[in-house]
């Protein structure tokens, strides 16, 4: 280990191997170094060095979903992937991109923008990259109508822990020759290999939008007007909900597509929110102000996120059940999400490891079919708990999927489900 | 135990096993019976399997399953056997079993739009129990009257409707699987995004080499609003590229574009008489569908980029009839060109969009210079071709040399960045092309997921990869397996 320092300089350069610092640590748990490689050959010669030294290595792009997971058992190298950030190759005519995982999705997005296209993915903080939303799959409103990660990428080269660097899928969006490495990739949370290249399929950028929004209070409202829109006529980009945990809320129907389209659209979503929830379609200009603070949640100093899973025919049941639970604490919390897709986020102010545990333990018992992740907390909350919830039968096959691919166990080690 | 020890157990004691597992009429051990068996839609290959069982319950596919892992009998699924890349095709001295007796649809849930339904039903059977409602399952393969759910699921079939609303990966949620060591486990869930791999991304499309499929949760689309058809005829496959090229750029993804070329054109027309512009180089079938402004707004458009792009005719569909007579030809295109020859090589090939026009010319000269017509039938919209290879079986040669063209037409999707499958498989047929497209360290990776499965390789072996590997290798020079040793798989 005495000689790591120097070995990992003489793969990366002197300038990008540097001490880890505080603000390197993941959950408290600081790395000895962090790199920042250049190539996929470096990420296979760093990978093999770390195999060879026993180090355990974390890759990071934007460290915006560093929160993540469990506590890391250890932690030796960070690997910071942002100076692979090329957008490697934007064939617009096909409605594909390939891209290096450390660019910065909004520099992505301004790219493709030229030529009226996006990546239709959102719920990203500032300066996330490709590879990490990958393996962290984070999505957010628009999932409603676009789907998420695994149904926009399209292949992907990783490299494995022994410095293999393998590829699958490719640049077509139909696809099917050999396994699916792609989707294996997505969410694994960096634990069966690094990402350092992917290939996103793309789609138009909408000519209008409309954003129409509706008041609600009770749970059950909640339920009925989801399903009053998801088997009507429209084809909703998006449909979110910022509930507090008293009084009123509010649900966002995001409608995109081409002007004559969504003025319809908007007209009969007025008439589906019904007039009790004073829908409001609010105006071009404010769209984007309203978009955000709607769909934005208060940032809480050492807060508890929780992702709460459902059946969207469940949600006045489950918002009901996340209400009681989240009373057993202190304090406000606030419901947020795309709840089209029987997702909620559930947002608390700090609390101690033993209510947190029990208000868990009760959503988890009760929630059913669904589950229940804590997304962000404590680092004690997070030892007094599993962040992930139980995985039923799956788990020892999971087991054997990491020991296949990570059979040392050095990527990102215990952060996974299972402890894995 | 070695693979060379399989056969410690004598077959009327391995019939006596299975009988006890299924019941007796759920086992076929009569060779001319397995005949039945002994291929799937890929007629060029065929291996009579050792034994075919026919289970009904999770239950009993467990038991088979574990007679095989435990006799280390190498097994194969099969749904209906209307795979086109013999995924289907059994393993000699194997099991094979017969998922079509699990055909129960076992749960429809309307307010949460899914569906739950075992492996052996019919593909369009979903979308016929979820009609009435407004709803349809998505994935449309042309032989959606008689594939199989749990074929679509080891395929990742597709259909002409993929473009817009994706393929079967898109739309299974979750999958109860029996492993190939008789372990039953529940891969992802009816909610969205459960913790852990993603398995299920992993499990479909793993033709079949990863464990059985016993019941699968599909998601269930609601039917648009509004819906258009059009055809449009062209002079050369040239002016139609160009027109999808235009309806692309344009913004719009329309639910469905398909072209036919002048060959396939004359074999549907003399198949079914669907009524195809006569003297048309190309057609193009374009589907839309949406809200009924946008699809209005599309329409026009499309109808206006096909103009441009010196479309000779444009054909309206008025009502439900109109469309399934313009989609008739289409669907029944492999079938048609039975009319203008007496046999054909299909394959599967896709390429980028943009390459369409250049592909279709590169194709064309092929044929030309190999003395053999090839008719164009293909999803236009994703690139997506499926190249008709026509030659006549009973002249000696011919088959051989329809095959060469199309491996030649395969390295020409690569050459462009393509892929050799967009959804028939790899299977029996192309697994030799799989090192054109992936090297050695893709596949021995790719391997590291069947291991983690499989370790056994009882599971559909000698599918999908060219060179079987022993688990437990590494990436590196290559050591024959033991089933290929065993004459169980041939190394190409």
């Amino acid at each position: 280990m005495t000689n790591s320092a120097s070995e990992l300089r003489s793969v990366v350069g002197d300038d990008q191997v540097r001490e880890g610092e505080p603000g390197d640590a993941i959950d408290g748990v600081q790395p000895r170094f962090v790199v920042t490689p250049a190539s996929p050959e470096e990420v296979s010669a760093l990978m093999s060095l770390a195999s060879r030294s026993g180090l355990r290595v974390a890759p990071r792009g934007g460290g915006t979903t560093l929160d993540l997971g469990n506590v890391p058992t250890a932690l030796d190298l960070v690997l910071d992937m942002t100076r692979m950030n090329r957008v490697l190759e934007h064939a617009a005519g096909d409605l594909v991109t390939s891209v290096e995982a450390g660019v910065r999705l909004q520099e992505l997005q301004g790219t493709l923008a030229g030529a009226g296209q996006m990546l239709a993915l959102d719920g990203y903080g500032s300066g996330a990259t490709a590879g990490g939303v990958i393996a962290a799959n984070t999505a957010g409103p628009r999932r409603l109508r676009y789907g998420t990660v695994r149904d926009l990428l399209i292949g992907i080269t990783i490299v494995l822990p022994d410095g293999t660097i393998a590829k699958a899928g490719g640049k077509v969006v139909k696809n099917v020759a050999g396994y699916d490495l792609s989707k294996l990739m997505t969410g694994s949370l960096g634990t069966l290999g690094v990402i350092v290249k992917a290939i996103f399929r793309l789609h138009p950028r909408p000519a209008a939008r409309r954003l129409v929004i509706g008041q609600v209070q009770e749970p059950e409202a909640v339920e009925e007007t989801v399903q009053r829109i998801l088997h009507s006529n429209l084809v909703p980009t998006a449909i979110h909900l910022s509930l507090p945990s008293s009084g009123m809320g509010r649900i966002g129907l995001l409608l995109e597509g081409v002007e004559p389209s969504v003025a319809a659209q908007s007209t009969l979503a007025e008439t589906i929110f019904g007039p009790n929830s004073a829908p409001l379609v609010a105006r071009e200009e404010e769209i984007d102000a309203r978009w955000s603070e709607l769909t934005a949640t208060a940032v809480r100093e050492n807060g508890l996120d929780l992702k709460v899973t459902c059946l969207p025919a469940a949600l006045g049941e489950v918002i009901t059940t996340i209400r009681g639970a989240a009373s057993i604490h202190r304090g406000e919390f606030q419901i947020t999400g795309p709840v089209g897709n029987g997702i909620l986020n559930v947002h608390l102010d700090a609390t101690d490891p033993v209510r947190a545990s029990a208000m868990i333990h009760t959503l988890r018992s009760a929630i059913k079919p669904g589950h229940v992740t804590v997304l962000s907390a404590s680092p004690e909350v997070k030892r007094a708990i599993d962040v992930w919830g139980p995985l039923g039968d799956t788990e020892a096959l999971m087991r054997r999927v990491k020991d296949r691919f990570d059979p040392d166990y050095i990527l990102n080690p215990g952060r996974f489900v299972g402890g894995i | 135990m070695s693979v060379k020890e399989k056969h410690r157990l004598e077959r009327s004691e391995l019939i006596r096993q299975m009988v006890d597992a299924v019941g007796a009429q759920g086992v076929v051990a009569e060779r001319e019976q397995l005949r039945t068996y002994e291929c799937d839609g890929l007629t060029s290959y065929r291996v009579i399997p050792d034994l075919v069982v026919l289970p009904e319950t999770v239950e009993q596919v467990q038991k088979v399953v574990a007679i095989c892992y435990r006799e280390r009998i190498p097994f194969v699924a099969r749904g209906s056997g209307t795979g086109l890349s013999g995924g289907a095709l059994p393993v000699k001295e194997g099991v094979l079993i017969v998922m079509s007796r699990m055909r129960r649809i076992q749960d429809i849930d309307i307010p949460n739009q899914r569906v739950r339904a075992e492996p052996g039903v019919i593909n369009l059977s979903v979308t016929a129990a979820v009609s009435d409602a407004g709803y349809y399952y998505a994935p449309d393969p042309s032989s959606q009257l008689v594939c199989s759910i749990g074929g679509n699921v080891a395929e990742n079939s597709g259909g002409a409707h993929c473009l817009k609303y994706g393929f079967t990966t898109n739309h299974v949620l979750a999958l109860e699987v029996v492993l190939p060591n008789g372990e039953i486990v529940n891969l992802g869930a009816p909610t969205l995004d459960p913790p852990g791999y993603d398995l299920v991304g992993a499990f479909v499309g793993s033709e079949g080499t990863l464990g059985i499929t016993t019941a699968v949760t599909l998601r269930i689309v609601r039917r648009a609003e509004a819906l258009q058809m059009l055809l449009a005829a062209f002079p050369s496959p040239d002016e139609a590229g160009a027109a999808v090229s235009g309806i692309i750029a344009a913004g719009i993804i329309p639910a469905a574009v398909e072209m036919m070329d002048a060959l396939a054109i004359e074999a549907a027309e003399a198949a079914v008489h669907a009524g195809y512009p006569e003297n048309a180089g190309a057609i193009l079938i374009v589907e839309l569908d949406g809200p009924a402004a946008e699809v209005e707004h599309q329409f026009e458009e499309v109808n206006r980029i096909c103009m441009e792009n010196h479309a000779g005719e444009i054909r309206i569909a008025t009502d439900a009839d109109e469309r399934a007579r313009m989609w008739k030809g289409r669907k029944a295109a492999f079938a048609a060109i039975g009319r203008i020859s007496p046999s054909y090589y299909v394959q599967d090939g896709v390429i980028p969009r943009t390459a369409l026009p250049v592909v279709l010319r590169q194709i064309a000269a092929l044929a030309a210079e190999a003395g053999v017509r090839v008719a164009n039938v293909f999803h236009a919209g994703d690139g997506n071709l499926h190249p008709l290879v026509l030659y006549d079986d009973k002249i000696e040669g011919q088959a051989e040399h329809a095959e060469t063209v199309a491996g030649e037409i395969l390295r020409i999707c690569l050459e462009h960045g393509g892929s050799i499958t967009g959804e028939h498989g790899v299977g029996e047929d192309k697994k030799h092309y799989m090192p054109d497209m992936f090297d050695e360290t893709d596949l021995a990776t790719m391997q590291l997921l069947r291991c983690a499965f499989d370790p056994d390789y009882l599971c559909n072996p000698g599918k999908l990869f060219p060179t079987p590997r022993l688990c437990g290798e590494v990436p590196g020079p290559y050591r024959p397996h033991p089933i290929q040793e065993a004459g169980l798989a041939e190394l190409f």
